[in-house]
């Protein structure tokens, strides 16, 4: 594994299934009556956010913090990126402060690649999102719940395989979705998109997926649903003729719930538009809605992530 | 040395190459029987001891040392493993990745803790563990049993019980097993 991680496409299928089994780890740290270990004690990480998030920045933060690294928070409103200061000139500077790793959201694709190619070896740069391109702790935490809820663990082989889940929503511009596929492909899922034509992403001839417009055709035969958030501007773009309508064709509505099977599992990466992907009592009062679950396994993912890059002084290659 | 251990001390992974056989099974026996006996008398008994044995290499010891427990006094002491990786003072140095389970089954606060390896070399393991213990409770106290001390310390870290003391040269790798004790090396 390169020290940096940007996109799960570049990892081998090993060391994806490698970074689960580290997970398994992390679960049981924190688990414990103090869940807190000193593994990368005197290491500093550093954050930048250059796009709103809460759980993507705490669950990083939490996991650096259980690993007993020193977090670094860079303000990105009040720097000199403000005063013009190109990026990759600021992240020199964080650089040469001494930082061992950078943790960036970034809402232009292809960023953290670019920065990631910039600073050579060290620090290492994780990607927390960028654009619609990536986001890959997000598709490991998805594929370790997913793990855990059909297998108890991902163990050292984790498997999805016979496992079929359905994406549904705004795939064209999801970071989720396209992290999500690779990963649940990866381990051997199989994996149908959701979504009306205009939110399609082009070139989907690449995707080892299913593609359909209907879902009241397919839901019968998934095993799992992962519901997108519906940004409020794809609406004024047009994309989506109404709410209403979205609702009626891709919501997750008390109908629709009623008519799964009780062990089909539904995940949201959140934020959650109560009413619209998912309607209230559904979410509330299911069984298996697996929203906390994926948000509790971000923190030992991140764990895992952060261990196998700064702390498991595994030759870098 | 730990499974973990072996793959990861240069020359990494290589083949073991037994030269002597230190202990055979029987006498593997009997010193997990004695170390028993002891724990017993040092403690007056079994209240409050619970086993604690480190991954890899301590499990198998430990639960032999559990079953003699067992067979001289009746008593099922409680047995927890503790993988030390994230508490090493190496990280960074080496390669380092926890890959076995923690799972210490009771609160160790007031407990008597035995912690169990299959041998003890630099004490650096043993420092780690001490660490990863306190993140479990307080323990009244910790002993350490060991089957083979092969010397080499780097701490200020001593056994309470031992199998055997086995003088050995630094490149120079025990392997241990209920089966028996060998003494040999690594070789690509």
């Amino acid at each position: 594994m390169s020290n940096h991680l940007i996109d799960l496409k570049d990892l081998e299928t090993g060391e994806i299934k490698e970074l689960l089994y580290l997970t398994d780890r992390f679960v049981e740290v924190s688990q414990r009556p103090i869940p807190k270990v000193p593994a990368l004690r005197g290491r500093t990480i550093a954050m930048l956010f250059f796009e709103d998030s809460t759980r993507t920045r705490m669950s990083f933060d939490l996991a650096a913090n259980r690993l007993s690294a020193d977090v670094l928070e860079f303000p990105t409103h009040t720097s000199s990126l403000s005063k013009g200061e190109s990026i990759l000139d600021t992240v020199e500077t964080i650089h040469a402060l001494g930082v061992d790793a950078l943790i960036i959201r970034h809402y232009s694709s292809g960023l953290p690649r670019k920065i990631a190619d910039g600073v050579g070896v060290a620090p290492s740069v994780i990607n927390a999102g960028d654009g619609s391109n990536a986001h890959p702790t997000q598709g490991l935490l998805d594929a370790y719940t997913l793990c855990q809820h059909f297998h108890g663990l991902a163990g050292s082989d984790a498997s999805l395989s016979g496992i079929h889940i359905g994406i549904i929503g705004d795939v064209k511009h999801s970071r989720v979705a396209r992290s999500d596929v690779h990963a649940y492909t990866s381990l051997g899922a199989t994996v149908t998109l959701v979504a009306p034509e205009s939110l399609q992403p082009p070139n989907l001839e690449d995707w080892p997926v299913e593609i359909c417009e209907d879902l009241d055709s397919v839901l019968p035969t998934f095993d799992a649903v992962g519901l997108l958030r519906i940004q409020n501007e794809r609406m004024k773009e047009g994309l989506v003729p109404s709410v209403d309508e979205y609702v009626q064709r891709y919501g997750m509505t008390e109908t629709r719930a009623a008519d799964l099977r009780d062990e089909v599992v539904i995940m949201h990466p959140g934020p959650v538009n109560r009413g619209i992907e998912i309607a209230e009592t559904v979410l509330d009062n299911r069984k298996n809605v697996l929203i906390k679950q994926q948000v509790t396994n971000g923190v030992p993912v991140r764990m895992a992530v952060l261990f196998r890059l700064l702390g498991s002084g595994v030759e870098i290659d | 040395m730990a499974d973990r251990e072996r793959r990861m001390t240069p020359p990494y992974g290589g083949v073991f190459v037994a030269r002597t056989t230190v202990l055979d099974a029987a006498q593997v026996e009997r010193a997990l029987t004695r170390i028993s006996h002891e724990i017993i008398e040092r403690n007056q008994g079994l209240e409050d001891v619970v086993l604690v044995a480190l991954q890899t290499g301590g499990v198998k010891i430990a639960r032999l040392i559990a079953r003699s427990l067992f067979k001289i006094d009746g008593v099922d002491v409680p047995m927890g493993t503790l993988d030390v990786a994230l508490y090493r003072d190496d990280i960074g140095l080496r390669p380092v990745m926890p890959e076995a389970e923690t799972d210490i089954p009771v609160d160790l606060s007031a407990k008597i803790v035995v912690l169990v390896d299959d041998v003890l070399f630099t004490g650096r393991t043993i420092r780690a563990a001490l660490d990863a213990l306190t993140d479990f409770g307080r323990p009244r106290s910790v002993q350490l049993a060991v089957v083979i001390d092969r010397g080499h310390r780097e701490l200020p870290i001593r056994p309470d019980f031992v199998g055997k003391n086995l003088p050995t040269r630094r490149d120079e790798v025990v392997d241990v097993n209920p089966e028996g004790v060998l003494l040999g090396e690594m070789r690509k």
